[in-house]
C-alpha cells in the first residue's frame, strides 16, 4: 500500500495515492481536465500545456499531467485564468494547424477539433501560420501518410516510435518556429527504419499521421461485375470493430461484421483465421523440422531459435535491425499473405474463377500490412497475391457510408472454402496467441496427446508482461519424434518492438537459449495494432484480449490441425506442410535493409 | 517609492589575489555544514537570472541521498548582452574551479563539469590546462574532484538548467518537467548542484571573506555585488562590478550618453523600463525594497533616442521565435504570433487593438509555459508595448 495524502480539488478534499499527478487525482475523482500531448501508453511529456491548472499559492499555472500532488495541495481546475489559459493555447495550437477540418481524415475523431468545440473557439483571432511554413506531406508509404501541416507537436508519435517499438523512426528536428516531427534526414517514411507498425497513426490526436487509406479502391471492385471481390477478416479486427460502431470495447461483433461485409456486397466473406490454422501447420512442422535438423543430424546451419513471421512489422523490424537473425525467422509467410496466395489458385480452381477477376481484400487491424501486401515477394500466386489492405478503422467508414445500422444486424457466418477456423486460429489476434496455437498442435503432434495444461488455456504465455518466457518438457514421444524425448522446448513471447529488441539483444548476446520466439510488434499483439480503433490503451487492449480468449473458448474446434478444412486443404492440394505446393505459395524470403 | 543609493563600484571578482590553493585548502577543512550556513547568511543568490537562494541550493544537494552526485558550471552565457562569465573564465577561472570542489566537498560529489558555450570554444584550449592544472593540485591535497568541459552547441535554450542536462545526455536540448528538481534529480538522474559561472565565484568571495562582508553589500532582499555587462548606447561599454540595489537612474547618470530613452534590464528576457520610471526602479532582486529582477543575468542595454523600440522588440522576438526550444505551445508559437503581430500591427493589417489581444496571450504564455525561458520570453513584449505603444503603430 502506498502513503495516502490529502488533497483539495476545487474545494472539495480527496484522499489520493502518493506520487499520483494531479490529472490523475481529478480522472479519479471524476473531474475532466483537457489533455493532449498525454497518452496512458506513454511517458510524460507535459508539451502541450493544455491540462494546466491553478496550485493555490502558485503564481504559475501547473501541467497537470507533469505535477505530482502533494500533501494539503489545493488544486483549482476551473478558474478564469485555468479557462482563459486553456483557450489561448488551444487558439495557438490551431493558428499553426491546417485546421481544414472538412478536408481531413480525421474529421469527426481529432482531439484537437474536439477541443475547440469544447471551449467554443469561434473566431480565429490569432493570425494563421500556416502561410508561412514549409509544410510537407508524405505520401510514398504504403501505408501511413504524415502530414506536417495537420502536427501539434505533441510528441506522442515520437515517444511512441522510441517508447513502445524502439524504432525512432520519428524524431523531433530543428527548434523554435521550425521545429517538427522528421525523419532520417526528411526522407519519406517509406525510405527509412519505419515499420509501418501504425502505432504512431494510432497515437496521432489529429490528423498528421494517418493511414493510407483504400476505400475508393474496394468500393470500385465491388461495383464491378467482372471482378469477384474476397475479403478476409483478421482475428483482432471482430475484436475492435464494435469500438467504431458504438458498442464498449471488449464486444465480440464477428457474426455483425460477417453481415455487415456480406451487406457491403463483397461476394465471398472468408477468414484469416483459416490460414492462421494454416500457420501453425507449417510453421509448426517448420519449427519440429528444425529442431531434428538440430538435435539429430547436428545440422550446424540450421538457425535456432526460430521466430514467428505473422508480423509485418515485426519482419521489417528485425530486416532493419537485426538483418544477420533473417534465417531464424520462419520462412512462413503471415496468414494474411497466405490467404492471398490461395485465394487466386486454391479458392479460384475450387470456385471455378478466372484468378485475374478475383479481387482480393483483406481487413486487418494493422497498417504494415498494406506495406506487406506490397512486398515484391508477395506474388506467388501469379499475381498480387493481396490486392487491397484495409484496417479496421477503414472497415467501419465503409459500413458507416453504407448506411448499414450494424447493432441491428443478425449474425451470420463465414463462406465456406477457407473460412472455417478454430480457437487457436482466433487467439493469434493477442500476444502469445501463436505461441499457445503452436504448441497445442505441435505438443500433440509429437506426442499424440493434448498440451498438459487445463482446458489447452496456456497460460504461462498469456498476459501483458512485455517479454514472457515458457518452456514445455516433451515426455513420451511417438516414434517419429523419440530425439524429443526429455527436451525442454524453450519459448519466449514479446510485443511491441521494444521488447522485441529486448529479446534480440539477448538472443545476440547468447544470453538466451531459446526455440521458438513468438514476436508482435504492437503492443497486446494485434489486437492493440496500428489499425484498430483510436483510442487503444492498456485498459481497452485488456478488454479486446479477453474477448479473443472468449472466442477461442467458444468454439467448437480449438486445435489448427483439427479444422476440418485445413485436413481438406492438405488432401486436396497442398499434400503436406512443408512439401512443394506449400514451398511455392506459403513460404518466402526476406531482405536486408539498413538501420536508418 | 523613494530611493536614495548611489552607485557603489566593488571589485571582489576580477581581483586576481593568487591565494587560490590557500583558500580551496583552508575551506576544504572546514565543517560542511558551517559552509552552508556561511552561504545561507550571506543571501547569495543565483547570479544566472532566477535568484535562487545559492545556500539552499547546496543544503538540498548535501542532504540528497545518492552515490553519486555533480557539479555543473553554467557557462552557456547565451543571453543577448550578457558577456560577463567570458570574462570571468578567462581572468579568474581558478575561483570558479576552487568554488566547484568546494561545493563537490559540501555536497559530496567528486566530479564537475563546466557546460561550456558553443561560441566560446576558443577558451576550452586554455581551460583545458587550467583545469589540468586545478586537478594537479587537488589531487596533491589528496582532494578527489575532476572537472571536464562539455561543449555547448549554441542552442539558446541549452542555458535553461534542465535542457543543459538533456544535451549533457546526449538528447535534444529541451527542458524537463519540475519537479524533479536538479537537486534531487539533475543530470543522469542524480542530485545536482547547477551555477552561473558568477555565483560559483561569489561563493569563492564569501568562503574567503566571510558571509558579513558580502551580506554588508547591497540591500534587503539583494545583498552583495553583481556584475552588469553595459552595452548599447553608452560612452563606456564593458563589464563592471557594482553593488545590488541601485536606482537605474543612478545607473544610467554613470553610464548613459545623455540621451538614454530606455534601458533593457536582463537581456532581451529581460524588462524594458523607460526613462520615466528610472528613478523608481531599483536593480536587484524581487522584494519590498526593489522594483524589478534581473531575469538574465546582469544584462543593461541602454537604448536612445534615436533607436526605434519596434526595431528593438522585433529583433528580440525573431530571436525568441528561433530559439525556443519548440516543445511546449505557448513559448513556440506565442512567440510567433507576438512577431508576426507587431508586423501586421505596424503594417495595418491588424488594427491597433490587436496590441491587447497580444498582450493578453502574454499573459498565458507567463502563466503556462514549462520553463523559466517561456515564462519570460514576453516580458520585453510586455514592457516595450505598455512603455512605446505609439512606436508599435505608427
Amino acid at each position: 500500500m502506498s502513503k495516502k495524502i490529502n488533497i483539495t480539488i476545487n474545494g472539495v478534499v480527496y484522499e489520493v495515492d502518493e506520487g499520483l499527478t494531479i490529472l490523475e487525482a481529478a480522472q479519479s475523482a471524476g473531474i475532466n481536465i483537457p489533455t493532449l500531448c498525454y497518452h496512458k501508453d506513454l511517458c510524460i511529456a507535459g508539451n502541450c500545456r493544455v491540462c494546466v491548472v491553478e496550485i493555490v499559492g502558485q503564481k504559475r499555472l501547473a501541467a497537470s499531467c507533469a505535477t505530482p500532488c502533494q500533501e494539503n495541495m489545493e488544486i483549482l481546475t476551473n478558474t478564469l485564468n485555468v479557462r482563459n489559459s486553456r483557450k489561448h493555447i488551444i487558439e495557438l495550437l490551431l493558428s499553426e494547424h491546417n485546421a481544414d477540418c472538412t478536408k481531413c481524415y480525421k474529421n469527426g475523431n481529432c482531439e484537437l477539433q474536439e477541443l475547440a468545440a469544447e471551449y467554443k473557439i469561434m473566431s480565429q483571432d490569432l493570425i494563421g501560420l500556416v502561410p508561412y511554413k514549409d509544410y510537407t506531406i508524405d505520401m510514398f508509404s504504403p501505408s501511413i501518410i504524415k502530414d506536417d501541416s495537420r502536427c501539434i507537436r505533441c510528441q506522442r508519435c515520437v515517444r511512441t516510435c522510441a517508447e513502445l517499438q524502439g524504432v525512432n523512426a520519428l524524431t523531433v528536428a530543428y527548434k523554435g518556429d521550425k521545429m517538427k516531427i522528421a525523419t532520417f534526414f526528411e526522407n519519406s517514411m517509406n525510405d527509412v527504419v519505419c515499420t509501418n507498425c501504425g502505432q504512431c497513426v494510432n497515437h496521432c490526436p489529429t490528423g498528421a499521421l494517418i493511414e493510407k487509406n483504400y476505400i475508393e479502391e474496394v468500393w470500385e471492385a465491388i461495383s464491378d461485375p467482372d471482378k469477384h471481390v474476397v475479403i478476409q477478416t483478421a482475428p483482432a479486427v471482430r475484436v475492435g470493430l464494435g469500438e467504431e460502431m458504438g458498442f464498449e470495447p471488449g464486444e465480440r461483433v464477428t457474426g455483425k461484421m460477417v453481415a455487415a461485409l456480406k451487406n457491403l456486397g463483397f461476394d465471398s466473406v472468408l477468414d484469416t483465421d483459416f490460414t492462421a490454422d494454416l500457420t501453425i501447420m507449417e510453421e509448426g512442422t517448420e519449427l519440429l523440422t528444425r529442431l531434428k535438423k538440430a538435435l539429430v543430424d547436428k545440422d550446424k546451419n540450421v538457425k535456432l531459435p526460430m521466430t514467428t513471421s505473422c508480423s509485418p512489422g515485426w519482419v521489417k523490424f528485425i530486416e532493419h535491425m537485426f538483418p544477420e537473425y533473417l534465417e531464424n525467422v520462419s520462412t512462413c509467410k503471415s496468414p494474411q499473405q497466405m490467404f492471398g496466395a490461395l485465394a487466386k489458385t486454391y479458392y479460384a480452381k475450387a470456385r471455378k474463377l478466372d484468378p485475374e477477376k478475383i479481387v482480393s481484400v483483406s481487413v486487418m487491424p494493422c497498417t504494415a500490412k498494406k506495406f506487406e501486401a506490397s512486398r515484391p515477394e508477395m506474388h506467388d500466386s501469379g499475381y498480387r497475391d493481396v490486392d487491397i489492405v484495409l484496417t479496421t478503422r477503414e472497415l467501419a467508414i465503409m459500413i458507416k457510408q453504407a448506411g448499414i445500422d450494424f447493432r441491428k444486424l443478425p449474425d451470420k457466418k463465414f463462406d465456406r472454402l477457407m473460412g472455417e477456423s478454430s480457437g487457436a486460429a482466433v487467439i493469434f489476434g493477442a500476444t502469445g496467441g501463436v505461441m499457445e496455437a503452436a504448441l497445442r498442435t505441435a505438443y500433440e503432434l509429437v506426442t499424440g496427446r493434448e498440451v498438459p495444461f487445463e482446458d489447452l488455456n496456456i497460460m504461462p504465455v498469456r498476459g501483458m508482461d512485455g517479454v514472457r518466457e515458457a518452456s514445455v518438457k516433451i515426455e513420451k514421444p511417438l516414434e517419429n519424434w523419440a530425439f524429443l524425448d526429455g527436451v525442454e522446448l524453450k519459448c519466449a513471447v514479446a510485443h511491441g518492438l521494444v521488447n522485441a529488441k529486448k529479446v534480440m539483444d539477448a538472443v545476440k548476446s547468447k544470453k538466451a537459449d531459446y526455440h521458438f520466439i513468438e514476436i508482435m510488434a504492437c503492443p497486446g499483439g494485434c489486437l492493440g495494432g496500428g489499425g484498430q480503433p483510436i483510442p487503444t490503451n492498456p485498459e481497452i487492449r485488456a478488454k479486446r484480449t479477453q474477448a479473443i480468449y472468449a472466442e477461442d473458448k467458444n468454439l467448437p474446434i480449438r486445435k489448427s490441425h483439427e479444422n476440418p478444412e485445413i485436413i481438406k486443404i492438405y488432401k486436396d492440394f497442398l499434400g503436406e506442410p512443408l512439401g512443394k505446393k506449400s514451398h511455392e505459395l506459403l513460404h518466402t524470403t526476406y531482405v536486408g535493409r539498413n538501420r536508418y | 517609492m523613494a530611493i536614495t543609493y548611489n552607485l557603489k563600484r566593488a571589485d571582489f571578482i576580477f581581483r586576481n589575489e593568487n591565494d587560490w590553493e590557500k583558500i580551496l585548502n583552508r575551506t576544504l577543512q572546514r565543517d560542511k555544514q558551517e559552509l552552508i550556513n556561511e552561504l545561507i547568511s550571506s543571501e547569495l543568490k543565483g547570479r544566472g537570472g532566477a535568484g535562487f537562494p545559492t545556500g539552499l541550493k547546496w543544503k538540498l544537494a548535501n542532504e540528497a541521498v545518492s552515490d553519486e552526485k555533480y557539479v555543473i558550471c553554467n557557462a552557456d552565457e547565451g543571453e543577448p548582452g550578457t558577456f560577463k562569465d567570458r570574462e570571468i573564465l578567462t581572468k579568474v577561472p581558478f575561483k570558479v574551479m576552487s568554488a566547484m570542489a568546494i561545493c563537490g566537498y559540501i555536497i559530496g560529489a567528486k566530479k564537475g563539469f563546466i557546460y561550456l558555450r558553443g561560441e566560446y570554444k576558443y577558451l576550452q584550449p586554455d581551460l583545458e590546462k587550467i583545469i589540468a592544472e586545478f586537478e594537479y593540485y587537488c589531487k596533491e591535497i589528496n582532494f578527489d574532484f575532476t572537472i571536464n568541459i562539455f561543449m555547448g552547441s549554441g542552442a539558446y535554450i541549452c542555458g535553461e538548467e534542465t535542457a543543459l542536462f538533456e544535451s549533457m545526455e546526449g538528447k535534444r536540448g529541451e527542458p524537463r518537467n519540475k519537479p524533479p528538481f536538479p537537486t534531487n534529480s539533475g543530470y543522469m538522474g542524480k542530485p545536482t548542484v547547477i551555477n552561473n559561472v558568477e555565483t560559483l565565484a561569489h561563493t569563492y568571495t564569501i568562503f574567503k571573506h566571510g558571509s558579513k562582508k558580502f551580506y554588508d553589500l547591497g540591500v534587503q532582499f539583494s545583498r552583495g555585488t553583481k556584475l552588469f555587462s553595459v552595452s548599447g548606447d553608452t560612452p563606456k561599454p564593458g563589464i563592471y562590478e557594482l553593488e545590488l540595489g541601485m536606482s537605474l537612474q543612478d545607473f544610467v547618470d554613470e553610464f548613459g550618453d545623455g540621451d538614454t530613452k530606455a534601458v533593457q534590464v536582463g537581456g532581451a528576457s529581460g524588462f524594458l523600463v523607460p526613462r520615466k520610471r528610472f528613478g523608481e526602479t531599483a536593480i536587484g532582486f524581487k522584494g519590498k525594497l526593489t522594483g524589478i529582477s534581473l531575469p538574465t543575468g546582469g544584462s543593461m542595454m541602454l537604448f536612445n533616442s534615436s533607436r526605434s523600440m519596434f526595431n528593438v522588440l522585433d529583433n528580440y522576438l525573431e530571436f525568441f521565435r528561433e530559439e525556443s526550444c519548440g516543445q511546449c505551445t505557448p513559448c513556440r508559437v506565442g512567440c510567433q504570433q507576438l512577431h508576426i503581430g507587431i508586423k501586421a500591427v505596424k503594417q495595418g493589417a491588424k488594427p491597433a487593438s490587436y496590441l491587447d489581444k497580444l498582450l493578453k496571450l502574454t499573459e498565458t504564455m507567463q502563466y503556462t509555459a514549462k520553463c523559466g525561458l517561456g515564462q519570460s520570453v514576453a516580458n520585453s513584449f510586455s514592457s516595450i508595448v505598455e512603455n512605446f505603444r505609439e512606436e508599435m503603430i505608427y
